[in-house]
């Protein structure tokens, strides 16, 4: 299972990437792994508000549907349209290609609630 | 494969001319005009009916197959019931004739609505609804319009394992889906190994702000929720009320009912615990049942009895309007009550025990090779986890399509989703001791013979069917929806 060390993770199984004021968010390799071929995204606008722990994003697979939370609160500033007519990038590249959005945090405080890769490991 | 229609065409073959009902003088604009032929096939009647005939052998149907589909309750629908709904009586009678000459159509529902109060321990029910789901939106919809009318601020709906995030589920996915469609927030619950609800997790979730718990008892796993007593009295010191998930009625008729358990909402779904059939046979029905202080609530027409005479009710100052044209699925809730009629209380309550025998008697056999995650008993169906016995990256959907082959529909996979690998069996009270044996064997030889000596063959199945494994994944993502 890939969990890589310079992220950090939810206990829903996204994984986030700060990058100066604003995070990137994807779901794990584990979670991909779980929930199968994904077959559908549905992806927030930009210039949405989100809020810590609420749902942003919308994945199907083959399973069932699955929220996909916002995990800190901001204001969503980009998102990877790709995933929409190739879903299977969220499979097959769930921390690069298949990434989701990025949201400007609004609360820096909220990053401190987020898992380090040994404890989302330790979770799964 | 059978061909399409367009496919079996033939110009040699004698077309059947559909004259044009437009008048050749009609003033039609030259551009709104064909240019090009119609395109219907044109097929020699006795290709067509051998078409058709063909067709109609490939169903997979409970009158062909054993249909252990859980969570889906495939009983037997009794013949006599599609004749008794196809009884001109009942047949020939229109929404709009008046209402002293179709007595006989609501008495048939005042009698099923007084026969399912007893069976559910509710005080009204409404038989408007069309299928489960819809039943639990109305449901719902009665909650809401109630916490208005007493003036209280309640948003939020507890469903035990809704997904969470990419976290897996139990309940069934209708229920989150109804509360968000009715404009209540989901607070999910996470269930324990075998389903049940704990009291203390509960008590975090129970706020002020909660209208009401969705449950179903039995629960997705087969098991009876023990606390339920507790759990109601939890949920209505609260101030909320409790929503009953009638899916798995059909285990416990007769012997316990949801309103004596203190649920206060709950449906039926007729097609499913009173054997009418199902999807694509049906139409469904999903009447829902409440306390009688919800009552001005259900929705409109009410069927009423005035001395000898029967009437529809359209002036509930507080319902939450129509939910369905005219009378509900009429035809079902006519094959429920003659199902009702005829298995009286007694036989009602013969169904849940012979379900619950007959689901336990499978388990048996099957527990000491397979594992089963919520123990050794079970109610009306349960579910195996064969994972650790899998060997040659064989999967649970490689042991549903074998079965295939077999003749056997398949079981439910993978739901509930909290357990891995799922396989998820209800036989129903309906099915012999012959059946269960044979369909029992099939399975262990699969999973503990063929997935160790032949591996590729299950990779591979089904093999006799007329289509092979089909691409569930491309069918999603690459979906043809046109034939050319």
């Amino acid at each position: 299972m890939n969990i890589p060390q310079d992220l950090l993770y939810t206990k829903t199984h996204e994984w986030v990437k700060i990058e100066g004021n604003k995070v990137k968010v994807g779901i794990t390799d584990f979670a991909q792994h779980e929930i199968t071929d994904v077959v559908h995204v549905e992806l927030p606008e930009v210039g949405r508000d989100v809020k810590k722990e609420q749902p942003a994003a919308v994945i199907e697979s083959v399973k069932s549907a699955f929220d996909i939370y916002a995990p800190v609160s901001g204001k969503i500033i980009e998102t990877n349209n790709k995933v929409l007519g190739s879903p299977e990038l969220v499979n097959n590249s769930p921390y690069e290609e298949g990434y989701l959005f990025a949201i400007e945090f609004s609360n820096e405080k909220e990053l401190g609630d987020l898992l380090k890769a040994d404890d989302y490991k330790k979770l799964i | 494969m059978e061909k399409l229609l367009n496919e079996l065409s033939s110009e040699c073959q004698p077309a059947y001319g559909v004259e044009c009902d437009v008048a050749k003088n009609a003033q039609v604009p030259e551009n709104l005009k064909r240019s090009t032929p119609l395109g219907l096939p044109n097929i020699a009647e006795n290709d067509l009916l051998r078409h058709f005939t063909n067709l109609s052998r490939k169903n997979y149907a409970l009158s062909t197959v054993f249909y252990p589909l859980g969570s889906c309750t495939m009983k037997y629908n009794p013949l006599i019931n599609e004749r008794i709904a196809r009884n001109d009586a009942f047949n020939n009678v229109h929404p709009y004739q008046p209402i002293e000459t179709m007595q006989s159509v609501l008495e048939v529902m005042y009698e099923l609505e007084k026969d399912l109060c007893e069976v559910a321990g509710m005080d009204n029910f409404s038989l408007q609804q069309a299928a489960g789901a819809h039943g639990e939106f109305a449901g719902l919809l009665v909650i809401s319009k109630y916490f208005k009318s007493i003036k209280q601020k309640r948003r939020k709906i507890i469903v035990p394992d809704s997904a969470h995030g990419t976290n897996p589920a139990s309940a069934h996915g209708t229920n989150p889906a109804s509360a968000a469609f009715a404009g209540f927030e989901i607070v999910p619950l996470k269930s324990e190994l075998d389903g049940s609800i704990s009291l203390d997790k509960l008590k975090e979730v129970l706020t002020p702000e909660i209208a009401t718990m969705m449950l179903t008892v039995p629960n997705t796993l087969g098991v009876f929720e023990k606390s339920i007593t507790e759990i109601s009295k939890l949920v209505h010191d609260n101030g909320s009320l409790l929503y009953y998930d009638g899916a798995n009625l059909n285990a416990v008729m007769g012997i316990v009912r949801p309103g004596d358990m203190g649920f206060d909402v709950m449906h039926i779904n007729l097609h499913k615990t009173f054997s009418t059939p199902h999807g694509g046979g049906g139409p469904g029905s999903g009447p829902i049942g409440v306390k009688s202080f919800l009552e001005p609530f259900l929705p409109v027409p009410r069927v009423e009895k005035k001395k000898d005479k029967y009437m529809l009710n359209y002036k509930k100052s507080k319902n939450i309007g129509k939910v369905k044209a005219f009378f509900g699925n009429f035809p079902v809730i006519l094959k429920a009550s003659a199902y009702v009629k005829a298995l009286g209380g007694k036989g009602l309550k013969n169904v849940s025990e012979q379900a619950v025998l007959n689901a336990n008697y499978m388990l048996a056999k099957f527990k000491d090779k397979v594992n089963v995650p919520a123990g050794n008993r079970c109610m009306h169906e349960f579910v195996l986890s064969p994972k650790t016995l899998f060997k040659n990256d064989v999967r649970t959907i490689d042991i549903a399509k074998r079965l295939l082959d077999y003749g056997y529909y398949a079981p439910t996979i993978y739901f509930p989703l909290i357990v891995d690998e799922a396989i998820m069996i209800e036989p129903t009270e309906t099915e012999s001791k012959e059946t269960l044996d044979k369909f029992v064997n099939v399975v262990n030889k699969i999973i503990l013979e063929e997935s160790y000596q032949e591996p590729q063959k299950l990779k591979d199945a089904p093999i006799n069917t007329p289509v092979r494994r089909l691409n569930e994944v491309d069918a999603a993502r690459k979906p043809i929806l046109k034939w050319d």
